[in-house]
């Protein structure tokens, strides 16, 4: 990416650049450098460390985000790419004090999660899926599912929460629709 | 005493923090003025270290310290052993930092502190390090054979340990015994591969003299007490907190790894905060390893198909180092003899060195070597003799009137091998009706009529779980009535917020909601282990269900004094204390608590409450009476156990194999799990689940390929499969419950047990799959290329 012209001479990498983005509904300005991950300043500069690195090489999924409403792994991704986009974390899904997003509630009611580390990427993409298909069957789950890595689980769970979510999704889309 | 929660099929607690996003993992932790380290890792897997030049290093803005082995001083001390075995002769750890020479690719040489993590990895390419390659031993053959090279030019042989066990007269038996054959097994290296890695935050805090460290690890306890000596720190003035760990599965049990010294030592030298992590490219090359080993096993048995002896020899890859001693082989050779009646048994195994990241317990560690072998006999005395494999297991069971059984052997902890309980027969029972066993050989005839290969494997094993030597817990009633609990085994996913309040919630008569639980923090509890070898259910669970029975007895005790009855009368329920058959006579529990503690001030609603009720006034005498033991509603215990409680299980899975391709789909899977009593069958489930997995994946596709100049050919998840969903089928769970006679809650560990035995049936079901091609599988793990190249082989074999 860089290369050294002596040993020891200062590496030339250090631009900085004034990146806009909306994360959560909230807007944030910061001053990046350029080659910060996407990951690395949801985590570290804005501190919303409920997106989870799990391999920084964009297979495990634990990094997963919505940008624009699509899920894609914010470890593949510099901050700067997302200049003036908007993203939704795991936070943007329930704060603290409200109730807990439908997805959120199935992984509970089902077991869907044990150490908790690959969980967010889970329920983002969890998210994403289900938007594109809100009546999966189990083999469309199961594809939907399989850019996301479990160690704990065996996933058995994750598949049953999924088809509760998309139960409770269709539900409360349908009670919506009659009110 | 109701029983109410035990058992029960609780939510977790832990969850809608998880859930949120809002857990606290080690690289969570975000401190002020905090700096970041990068370790640089040896290239070669064997190599003398000439000169470490890092002055440019040192030199580059932003960088706060370089490390190399002759920053250490008195810290450049091998790590401590763990585990030390008479039979391990010649014991050999890992070093904070190389000094002289690597003995593996990935071995800490430097370790950079800057500014971030960005200008960290920066400075790690400016050390220079010039390093002489030496002769390297890849693989367990190669440390073996003659005039090998050596891994550690002082360990003759590269052999660390050797140990001999024997059990009744397995070579007069083999002698005379009308069956006897002889196989060589083989089993390659894994990795748990935790979906977080390890990690390291330190904080020195020069003004109450404090070293606080928040590490991904699964042993916080021995690591505090490991800092404290080598910082000349009073142990109470170092803090080891393993706060939300993003799974653990054994690798996280090692200590040391060369970061936990590192970057404690960074802090204090700094003065300021020291984060490092570990990234997936580092895990593969420095987060310990297991499962490679190479049995050659004898093995004789009758015409019906009783096993009469197995002769066992096996070579176990420790890699570099022993940091965890031979535990790893001593369990393979204990759990070899499965629940089976085998009388006569010899088991000898050599532990060598090889230029590999070393070696300790990962999830099964050891376990599922010796249920392959084991199995593998089973399943090939039926084909030898014309039985069904589930028929031969059965004549070889231990009956259920047998136990306490005797295996004879000396186990991992030292204490004789003795299951205390279980009921194998019925394990077996329970899973051929699950499976459709009977049922399937009609399906298999169909489908191999199509051209379709299927083919069934079952696998049972016995387990030893819940070893000491101890662990304890602290629980206390505080004013608002919740209870308060500590112990010292950390949780990396295991539900023990959920699991541990369960025990204490049916004890005091409240909502497990209401138990709030502190795991992993040397400050909250100073005595413990740690959470490994399935222990933390049966070791902790316990200590926490003794206390909470203590504290029950005391909440009786001050209710009786203040309501003039008898402790005997009063109970606990719904969160009250009252007197039987007079509820209207009745505190809250927190209202006890306060009662328990006579102060002149108290304070809240209970507090309150309690005063208007004018129960009891004073009396003559202490307000503290001996027999008391002290304020509040509080008690400690400790639970050790006698020896290991032996939970089992039977596998059972039909899979489909496509011979052209070498795929293979599981089209159906059942784990029959006897892990005594359970406490909470969504957790034991979960945990059998996730086991399952990493078995299939050990199984069938996760094998770390290293070549000839030990470098890790596969070091990322594009290339080392971890299964993903598509390659876990649905899981079926059955329980049986044969309580534990040794601990006062009967259960059993659960946490391993799903990865024991899948190698072994996933064996037996490739072979029953591919029968018409003469397929006998003696490796683990596979994968379709390699299933492929095996049929290939058969099928050129059998044309000429």
């Amino acid at each position: 990416m860089y290369a050294f012209e002596e040993p020891g001479s200062p590496p030339q990498f250090c631009e900085e650049y004034d990146l806009t983005v909306t994360v959560n509904g909230r807007l944030y300005q910061r001053r990046v450098p350029v080659r910060m991950l996407l990951s690395d300043f949801l985590r570290h500069e804005l501190q919303l460390t409920g997106t989870h690195v799990g391999c920084e090489h964009g297979v495990c999924g634990c990094c997963t985000v919505l940008l624009n409403g699509e899920a894609v792994r914010s470890c593949l991704l510099l901050a700067v790419q997302v200049d003036n986009m908007a993203l939704t974390t795991i936070e943007g899904l329930a704060g603290s004090s409200e109730e807990l997003h439908p997805i959120q509630r199935a992984f509970q009611e089902k077991h869907a999660l044990q150490c908790g580390f690959c969980t967010p990427g889970f329920i983002m993409s969890v998210h994403a899926f289900l938007h594109e298909n809100p009546e999966p069957d189990e083999q469309q789950i199961r594809q939907g599912l399989a850019g996301n890595l479990c160690r704990c689980t065996g996933y058995h769970n994750i598949v049953e929460a999924v088809k509760l979510a998309a139960h409770y999704l269709r539900s409360s889309q349908s009670q919506r629709e009659e009110a | 005493m109701t029983t109410r929660w035990f058992g029960a099929p609780v939510q977790r607690s832990e969850d809608p923090r998880l859930l949120r996003g809002r857990g606290t993992y080690v690289d969570d932790i975000n401190l002020p003025e905090m700096l970041h380290a990068a370790v640089l890792r040896s290239p070669y897997a064997h190599a003398r270290i000439k000169r470490i030049d890092a002055s440019a290093a040192r030199a580059l803005p932003g960088v706060h310290l370089v490390l190399t082995a002759t920053d250490l001083g008195e810290l450049l001390e091998p790590s401590p052993l763990l585990v030390p075995h008479p039979a391990l002769t010649q014991p050999r750890t890992q070093l904070p930092l190389a000094r002289d020479e690597v003995h593996y690719a990935g071995a800490a040489v430097a370790f950079v502190v800057a500014e971030d993590r960005y200008l960290a990895e920066d400075a790690l390419e400016l050390i220079d390090v010039d390093y002489e390659p030496l002769p390297v031993v890849a693989s367990l053959e190669q440390a073996a054979a003659e005039g090998a090279p050596l891994v550690h030019a002082d360990v003759p042989g590269n052999v660390a340990a050797h140990l001999v066990q024997r059990v009744g007269d397995p070579e007069g038996v083999i002698a005379s015994a009308p069956h006897v054959l002889r196989e060589r097994f083989v089993m390659e290296r894994g990795s748990a591969m935790p979906m977080e890695g390890r990690g390291v935050v330190a904080r020195w805090d020069a003004h109450e003299g404090m070293l606080t460290c928040w590490m991904s690890t699964q042993g916080p306890i021995p690591i505090r007490n490991g800092l404290a000596a080598m910082f000349h720190l009073p142990e109470h003035k170092v803090r080891v907190v393993a706060p939300d760990v993003g799974g653990g599965f054994g690798t996280k049990i090692m200590m040391f790894y060369p970061e936990e010294i590192l970057t404690p030592l960074a802090a204090l030298r700094l003065g300021r905060p020291v984060k490092w992590i570990e990234d997936r490219a580092e895990h593969f090359v420095s987060a310990n390893q297991e499962r490679g080993q190479i049995h050659d096993v004898e093995y004789a048995f009758d015409d019906q198909g009783i096993l009469l002896a197995v002769r066992d020899i096996f070579l176990h890859d420790t890699g570099a180092y022993t940091p965890y001693g031979i535990i790893v082989p001593i369990i393979t050779a204990c759990t070899l003899p499965g629940p089976y009646r085998l009388r006569h048994y010899y088991s000898e195994f050599t532990v060598l060195y090889t230029n590999k990241v070393p070696v300790s317990p990962y999830r099964g560690a050891g376990r599922p070597h010796a249920v392959f072998v084991m199995e593998r006999i089973m399943d090939r005395i039926a084909a030898e003799l014309g039985l069904d494999p589930l028929e031969v297991r059965s004549r070889n069971f231990i009956r259920p009137d047998e136990f306490p059984w005797d295996v004879g052997l000396v186990y991992q902890d030292g204490g004789p091998t003795i299951y205390d309980s279980g009921n194998y027969q019925a394990g077996l029972e329970r899973l051929k009706e699950a499976l459709g066993y009977e049922q399937f050989r009609a399906e298999q005839r169909r489908a191999r009529e199509q051209g379709r290969y299927l083919g069934v494997g079952v696998a049972c094993y016995v387990e030893g779980t819940g070893i000491g030597p101890y662990e304890g817990a602290q629980v206390r009633v505080e004013s608002d009535g919740r209870v308060y609990v500590s112990t010292g085994v950390t949780t990396q996913g295991q539900a023990h917020q959920t699991t541990f309040a369960q025990i204490v919630a049916d004890q005091l008569g409240i909502d497990p909601r209401d138990v709030l639980v502190t795991t992993g923090d040397s400050q909250a509890f100073y005595w413990g282990v740690g959470t490994f070898a399935s222990r933390a259910a049966t070791v902790a669970g316990s200590a926490i269900h003794l206390a909470a029975v203590k504290v029950r007895q005391k909440a009786k005790q001050v209710a009786a004094d203040l309501f003039e009855a008898s402790p005997d009368d009063i109970e606990l329920a719904d969160g009250k204390v009252f007197v039987r058959d007079a509820p209207q006579r009745a505190l809250t529990l927190g209202q006890v608590a306060i009662a328990a503690n006579p102060l002149r001030y108290s304070y809240g609603e209970n507090a309150r409450k309690l005063m208007q009720m004018q129960l009891a006034g004073p009396r003559p005498g202490p307000a503290l009476p001996e027999e008391r033991g002290g304020p509040g509603l509080e008690a400690t215990a400790f639970y050790s156990p006698p020896r290991g409680t032996f939970a089992s299980g039977a596998h059972g899975a039909i899979v489909e194999v496509d011979p052209r391709t070498g795929m293979v789909t599981i089209l159906k899977y059942v784990a029959v799990h006897d892990c005594g009593r359970v406490i909470n069958p969504l957790v034991v489930e979960g945990q059998v689940h996730g086991g399952v997995a990493q078995g299939i994946g050990g199984a069938f596709y996760e094998r770390l390929v290293f070549n000839e100049e030990g470098q890790l050919l596969n070091g990322s998840f594009m290339d080392y499969l971890l299964p993903t969903v598509e390659e876990i089928p649905p899981l079926q769970v059955e329980h049986i419950e044969t309580p534990s006679p040794l601990n006062p809650l009967g259960v059993k560990g659960a946490g391993e047990a799903g990865t024991i035995p899948v190698a072994a049936l996933f064996a037996a079901a490739l072979d029953d799959a591919l029968a018409p091609f003469g397929l006998r599988i003696r490796e683990m793990p596979l994968d379709p290329c390699r299933l492929h190249k095996l049929l290939k082989e058969l099928q050129s074999t059998q044309r000429a």
